[in-house]
């Protein structure tokens, strides 16, 4: 689904991603684990084509996303709050985006039905302005959001922070959800190496822009991780 | 400790968001700035020859007492509105060791400092300095300066008590119209009322003591009050108002264009910032009314020109100058969104197309003082149309510079750069220069054809216009998203 070929993003003298080659095959949750500063929000960006690329390139199911806009229609994304439009109360701003990705009202209400666990009573009908939500309840709204219109791809950087227990295992569940029965590509990115290893298939670790770890997740997965990061 | 407070005041000063702006804006803003103390100044300073020259058979200072009631109440009308107590900036030091009693008293000492209680000052001290030369007794008239001072402080202390409370803003409308209301129509003199209480101020030195005594009252009062709410979920917490969902159904017929626009409307009517652009530009329209009643204008047709771009295109300007940059708080969801980008341009040029003809109808009486104002609004409000609705989205594509929505509008610069006065040379110079020659070289009619015409053409070829300025956001896009990046730019 999607393939990095050679890609390079300088800043000045500085590399901040060095990324050779990477596959992520449709349907696989991926997993995306780093220290500060490792280049996980700039893959991330890079590949919604909010930065362009010093050199190569990343192709979203064959399209190459610095070239073309149709990636757009099937990939979706929650980055941060910056994804927020503050002054809509979250049904208005879960419909705006429904509109762009051409959904109507309806199919939105139906879609926003199947979240109301996830939800927990906290963002619909609280006649609240999305900027006056609290974080985590802004993260509950920016995710969902990014489930409207059947995408293909979703990208959530960071999804667990900010997120209260509850919230952060039915998040878990969802994920698997998405990409086991529905064929949906997740990429998932986490300083949290437990939350990785349990929602991913796949875990690849940047280091200074670099990937140094690439695993397929299993029992040991943790462990290995844990050792990686500790010393 | 209060060394501390004073260092942490001056590093708040010079790292603030606002001084590390660009030179250009930094000297505009210091330019506005010097010349609004300059004038009042100079108000302060010729006072005592104006009030000689009206009321030539009474002392200018018992004139002036007279009238000191309505500076009061104007000033609290004024300070209602633009001064807050800056109480969110203490919250890091609540949990420190340090004294509540000292973080209040820091609060509020610091309040006297404010430029609200220099006007004050900037007005009176010239008054004064010109009184002692006249050889009024320098007693009497130091004293009187240091009453002002400390009624400007007490307005200064009062306000933040009544601050939060929308009666208290009833009663001081309420009494500036009552008491100027019942003075016009002579049922009870307030001048004769309240004249004597200020003139006391100047005839006896000691009297002083009673603003004095007032002064320490409310500085108590706020002791006491901002001591009890200093919590998180007291005068910390912020305010939230309750969200009011609308559905704006009607903009269906506009069809793919529909949610950009309703976006547009939420974004103007949800955000200080754009609200209080709309009330300022609907203001605009009673602008011509300056020019237009002075004899020395009737004749410049470049001022008529001026006019009329200015008064139909105020919001074209204000709004329009900008796009992007009031979507920059989540550009990138909308760069990684699907959007059709023309149909962004265009309803942000559909909502434009509107204010220039609500303006228009709006400047319509104008035709009071004469046909050819009336035809000269015409044109200009058909070539705000067809020519600057393009040039300003065009030029949009060159902001750079985030806006942050909820932040106060009174002397927010924020957004603006060198292209903001950069666009004025094309929007408002070029109509008027173009005038100003058909009209000096062949006739006032040509004129005006040339500016309808010219409008009227860049609106048949709208279409095009807008493609090209769609390429040009498309080809601009990495340096837009990343400029919107910059919190403080």
């Amino acid at each position: 689904m999607i393939a990095v070929h050679n890609l390079k993003k300088n800043y000045g003298p500085n590399t901040v991603l060095n990324i050779e080659t990477l596959e992520i095959p449709k349907g696989q949750s991926f997993g995306l684990v780093g220290n500060n500063g490792a280049g996980k929000t700039t893959l991330f960006s890079l590949l919604l084509d909010l930065i362009p690329p010093t050199t190569g390139h990343i192709e979203n199911n064959e399209v190459q996303v610095n070239k073309s806009e149709a990636w757009k229609p099937f990939t979706t994304a929650f980055i941060d709050e910056t994804f927020l439009i503050g002054y809509l109360t979250p049904e208005e701003y879960f419909y705006f985006i429904g509109e762009l990705r051409g959904r109507n009202k309806a199919d939105v209400d139906a879609l926003l039905s199947q979240f109301e666990d996830f939800f927990h009573g906290e963002i619909l009908g609280q006649k609240k302005y999305l900027r006056d939500l609290s974080k985590g309840n802004q993260k509950k709204a920016g995710i969902v959001a990014s489930f409207i219109g059947s995408p293909e791809v979703v990208i959530l950087d960071e999804p667990f922070a900010n997120l209260d227990p509850t919230t952060q295992i039915r998040l878990k569940s969802i994920i698997k959800e998405l990409a086991a029965t529905e064929g949906v590509t997740v990429l998932v990115s986490s300083h949290d190496l437990m939350h990785v290893t349990e929602v991913c298939e796949r875990i690849v670790v940047l280091n200074k822009g670099e990937i140094v770890k690439d695993i397929e997740t299993s029992a040991e997965t943790l462990k290995e991780l844990e050792t990686f990061f500790g010393g | 400790m209060f060394k501390r407070f004073i260092q942490l005041q001056w590093k708040a000063f010079f790292r603030s968001a606002s001084f590390g702006k660009s030179v250009g804006i930094k000297i505009f803003m210091a330019f506005m700035g010097l010349y609004l103390l300059a004038s009042l100044g100079i108000l302060g300073g010729t006072l005592y020859f104006i009030l000689r020259k009206l009321v030539p058979d009474q002392g200018p200072m018992w004139v002036l007492s007279q009238f000191l009631v309505y500076w009061v109440l104007a000033e609290l009308f004024f300070r209602y509105f633009m001064q807050k107590l800056p109480v969110m900036e203490i919250k890091p030091l609540l949990i420190n060791n340090i004294p509540k009693s000292k973080i209040v008293n820091y609060i509020l000492g610091k309040s006297v400092f404010s430029g609200f209680n220099l006007l004050t000052l900037v007005t009176f001290v010239p008054f004064a300095i010109v009184l002692l030369a006249k050889g009024y007794p320098a007693l009497n008239v130091l004293l009187w300066l240091l009453a002002m001072t400390v009624i400007a402080l007490c307005a200064n202390f009062l306000n933040f008590l009544i601050n939060k409370s929308d009666v208290a803003l009833g009663i001081i409308i309420g009494a500036l119209v009552a008491f100027w209301g019942l003075e016009y129509f002579g049922i009870i003199s307030i001048k004769a009322i309240f004249g004597p209480i200020f003139h006391a101020l100047y005839v006896y030195p000691i009297a002083v003591l009673a603003p004095l005594g007032i002064l320490v009252v409310l500085y108590f009062l706020n002791f006491k009050y901002l001591q009890r709410v200093l919590y998180l979920d007291g005068a910390l917490k912020g305010k939230t108002k309750e969200a009011k969902s609308t559905n704006l159904a009607w903009t269906r017929r506009f069809g793919e264009m529909a949610p950009f626009l309703q976006l547009d409307l939420r974004l103007i009517w949800r955000n200080k910032r754009t609200k209080t652009q709309v009330w300022i530009s609907l203001l605009f329209v009673f602008y011509g009314l300056i020019f237009y009643t002075q004899e020395v204008y009737a004749n410049m047709v470049g001022m008529h020109v001026f006019l009329g771009i200015f008064m139909t295109g105020i919001f074209l300007a204000n709004f329009g100058q900008f796009i992007p940059a009031w979507d920059s708080a989540y550009y990138g969801m909308m760069m990684s969104q699907n959007i059709p980008l023309r149909k962004y341009l265009e309803s942000k040029a559909l909502l434009i197309t509107v204010s220039v003809v609500v303006m228009f109808f709006l400047t319509i009486p104008y035709v009071y003082f004469g046909w050819k104002v009336f035809l000269v609004n015409t044109a200009c409000a058909v070539y705000n149309l067809g020519i600057n609705i393009p040039v300003i989205l065009y030029f949009g594509s060159f902001n750079k510079k985030r806006i942050e929505l909820d932040q106060s509008p009174f002397g927010n610069m924020q957004g603006t750069s060198a292209v903001q006065f950069l666009i004025m040379l094309p929007v408002l110079g070029l109509p008027i220069a173009l005038f100003t020659l058909l009209h000096f070289l062949i006739s006032f009619e040509i004129a005006i054809s040339v500016l309808v015409g010219l409008g009227i053409l860049g609106y048949a070829f709208k279409g095009r216009l807008l493609d090209l300025v769609t390429e040009q956001y498309a080809h601009k896009k990495h340096a837009m998203l990343q400029g919107f990046q910059q919190k403080n730019g």
